[in-house]
């Protein structure tokens, strides 16, 4: 319960920001919802159970794909709004079930295998869009959603996109915090630490792990709707491994398995290579030009390994330093940077860095 | 429960606010974007970089220089016409952003020449929903004219259909008997080209059709499949880099069959550029393609660009993408100077839709009400020891039915700087 009310009053906050946005700005705040959604699904694979996945930047095509495909079926036949919702069970169902056989191979593969088996996945989205229904290189289109009558006079077809971008990827994070911080987290953490000392306290790794690729692969997929609902477009693209590594740059930035980093790194990640291009545009042309494009990777490079030496934790770990001997003095033993709150029943010693 | 997740996400999205405190997204301001007292901003989206770029980026630069050309002589209606060129890298998802940015944030009068059918495509109901005039899309899909659906969207190339039936035409005329093959681009590009060349020579005479991906940089299987299929005339649907690599592959493979290029990828000094000033003219030497532009080396519009390449574009090569960027932009410039005084967007379309812009081509512009589609004919050129020029013979082309019909191009006036209609 505190927890949809937290949800909902982050989810009015944000809503109440895109007001004091320009429109491309909020068509920046509408891609960065959904490459959020898809870092909080990927920070919590990673930095609960330990699995690497380069290959989110696919799920999240899935799930594209999945609501471009089905909104665009239901756009002929019904309204807009129920194709929207049409829209987002199929992106959560294609990303699901591409999740789950990901996962089922994830629960036999070990770290560097299973980043490779993901690798691969990005690697073959190019030919899979050719020799798969899904429009090549042009991708697929996806209907657009107008603003409704009632706000068209208030607000532009930005900020609505970014209303709807914020609203799904609410509607993506919410349920994996709650699953974070229940059970299913405990049990994550447990496979994490030990997997045999996981399997004689009764947890089986298996389902445990192949469960949170799922957990992780859905709000990917619903973040690659909510790009399809700004962008009226899925195509191979946008999801180069390029995107894919930047996603975990995300992750790793916010700090692993925390949320909150999860939302720093991935504005970070949309923010970052707008601002380099618009810095490159001030200096010469021809400098500005060689520089355009390679920047924003020297850049991120550099900031990663600056993060990582500084905070291993990540940024979110930073805000948490700043604010813990202020505000809560009475907090009881330190939680490892990036962890979950105590709850009463976690124990406190579990470690992201695996 | 007092965690650090909460504050955290509070406080990054306040961070996202803070990035641009600039400007309410509330629509409704009434004055004609782009436009002010001496300046008309256009914008355009162009591969710059990427796949696509060695074949296409010299585009903008032409287009560039001539406008600099037209604002030394006092502009448009007194108004300098500022052109902002994005790089998209031929990859629609950058499109979207930087469209995006185009129309927002710099607020530009009108898109002019964005480049490529997949890169277009994806902003095309975007544009449309914004009324932003769209002109002069620089790829040949038939998508570009559907006045009903988008109303505010003109097409420039010749479109694929009518390229593919009148390079099919000219084949059959020339060697009645010869098998004739395809290799197109799996998108709109090569599936045009492919019902043109069908229209003409029937489904069943086109021995082997191939197509390739702009992703996969590798054309051997399917040259090796049309020599297997013993193609005499090859008919490609290619851009520039890769007809360069289907008559390089074919080379190296010892075969040297006729090669027909569609103007996309026909343009002779661009494609000296890959295969080498030595080689190309033995390469290419016969290879036929179309054009509707000015392209004969003593025509006066030829003239009049290489004058402004020199001095507005630092004397880049002059190749067919010089001609066709300069091209677009006096069309555009011709257009401006019809929508009146005070050009409102509307007044941009109508000036259009008139049917009284002449343009530059060798054949008559089609634009109408009804009709957004550019040149519905094209001129066949060949390349002889290095020299692409037209042939004489010109094509017309209507529902699939090819007709010779006469060229008739426009006479150039007053420096080639468009004079407001008397």
């Amino acid at each position: 319960m505190r927890l949809t009310l937290r949800a909902a009053a982050i989810t009015l906050a944000a809503i109440a920001a895109t007001f004091g946005l320009d429109p491309f700005r909020n068509y920046q705040l509408a891609t960065a919802a959904g490459v959020f959604a898809a870092v909080a699904g990927l920070t919590v694979l990673i930095g609960l159970t330990g699995q690497l996945s380069l290959g989110h930047a696919v799920l999240m095509a899935a799930g594209g794909y999945g609501y471009a495909a089905a909104a665009t079926a239901t756009a002929d036949v019904a309204p807009l709004p129920v194709a929207l919702l049409a829209g987002l069970i199929g992106a959560a169902l294609t990303a699901g079930i591409l999740g789950l056989l990901l996962g089922l191979a994830a629960a036999r593969l070990h770290g560097p295998y299973l980043a490779g088996l993901t690798l691969a996945l990005v690697i073959a989205l190019p030919s899979a869009a050719n020799v798969l229904p899904l429009g090549g290189e042009q991708g697929r289109s996806a209907p657009l959603l107008p603003v409704p009558e009632a706000l068209s006079s208030l607000i532009a077809i930005e900020q609505w996109h970014a209303w709807l971008a914020i609203v799904i990827s609410a509607a993506a994070v919410t349920p994996l915090v709650a699953l974070r911080s229940g059970r299913h987290g405990l049990r994550m953490r447990a496979v994490l630490d030990d997997e045999t000392a996981a399997r004689l306290s009764g947890v089986n790794p298996g389902p445990v792990k192949t469960g949170a690729f799922v957990a992780g692969a859905i709000p990917a997929g619903l973040g690659g709707a909510a790009l399809a609902v700004a962008t009226q477009q899925v195509a191979p693209g946008g999801y180069g491994i390029a995107f894919s590594l930047l996603l975990v740059v995300a992750a790793v930035l916010g700090g692993l398995g925390s949320i909150g980093g999860a939302a720093i790194g991935s504005v970070l990640v949309v923010a970052l290579p707008w601002l380099i291009d618009t810095a490159a545009e001030a200096v010469p042309a021809d400098l500005g030009r060689r520089l355009d494009g390679n920047l924003a990777v020297l850049l991120f490079g550099a900031v990663v390994i600056a993060v990582t030496l500084a905070r291993p934790e990540g940024i979110a770990g930073l805000l948490t330093g700043l604010r813990r001997p202020k505000t809560a003095p009475s907090e009881p033993a330190p939680t490892p940077p990036g962890e979950a709150p105590p709850s009463n029943d976690s124990k406190p010693s579990t470690n992201t860095e695996r | 429960m007092h965690t650090p997740t909460g504050t955290t996400v509070v406080a990054a999205l306040t961070a996202a606010a803070l990035l641009g405190l600039v400007a309410c997204s509330t629509p409704g301001e009434d004055d004609t974007p782009g436009v002010t007292d001496d300046t008309v901003t256009i914008g355009t989206h162009q591969p710059l970089t990427g796949p696509a770029a060695a074949g296409y980026s010299t585009i903008s630069a032409a287009t560039a220089a001539y406008f600099a050309y037209v604002n030394d002589n006092g502009g448009i209606h007194g108004r300098d016409i500022e052109y902002i060129v994005k790089d998209d890298a031929y990859d629609p998802a950058n499109t979207q952003t930087a469209v995006r940015q185009l129309v927002t944030e710099d607020r530009v009068f009108a898109i002019v020449n964005g480049l490529g059918t997949p890169t277009h495509a994806s902003v095309l109901d975007y544009l449309d929903e914004q009324e932003v005039p769209d002109l002069f899309v620089s790829s040949g899909s038939l998508t570009w004219n559907q006045p009903g659906v988008y109303p505010n969207t003109f097409a420039f190339n010749a479109d694929y259909v009518t390229e593919g039936a009148a390079l099919a035409q000219y084949a059959i005329e020339q060697r009645p008997d010869a098998t004739i093959c395809v290799l197109g681009q799996d998108d709109d590009y090569g599936e045009g080209v492919l019902e043109g060349v069908e229209a003409v020579v029937g489904g069943n005479e086109i021995a082997e059709i191939q197509t390739y991906s702009t992703a996969n940089e590798d054309l051997t299987a399917q040259i090796g499949a049309m020599m297997e299929a013993g193609c005499e005339v090859n008919i490609l649907a290619t851009i520039n880099g890769f007809t360069a690599m289907a008559v390089g592959t074919a080379a190296a493979l010892d075969w040297f069959p006729q090669w027909y290029v569609s103007s996309s990828g026909g343009d002779y000094p661009t494609l000296a550029g890959y295969l080498g000033e030595d080689t190309a003219p033995l390469l290419l030497q016969g290879m036929v393609s179309v054009n509707y532009l000015p392209f004969s080396p003593d025509d006066d519009w030829v003239e009049l660009f290489h004058r402004i390449n020199e001095e507005y574009n630092d004397g880049a090569p002059f190749t067919g993408n010089t001609v066709f960027g300069m091209s677009v932009g006096y069309l555009f410039a011709e257009a401006l100077a019809a929508a009146g005084e005070d050009p409102t967007r509307e007044s941009l379309v109508a000036a259009i839709e008139s049917g009284d812009l002449l343009g530059n081509g060798i054949v008559p512009l089609s634009y109408g009400e009804d009709d957004h589609a550019a040149y519905r004919g094209v001129g066949i050129t060949t390349v002889d020891d290095g020299v692409q020029d037209y042939v004489g013979t010109t094509y017309s082309v209507a529902a699939g039915q090819v007709t010779t019909v006469e060229a008739e191009p426009v006479p150039l006036e007053h420096e080639g700087i468009p004079q407001p209609p008397q």
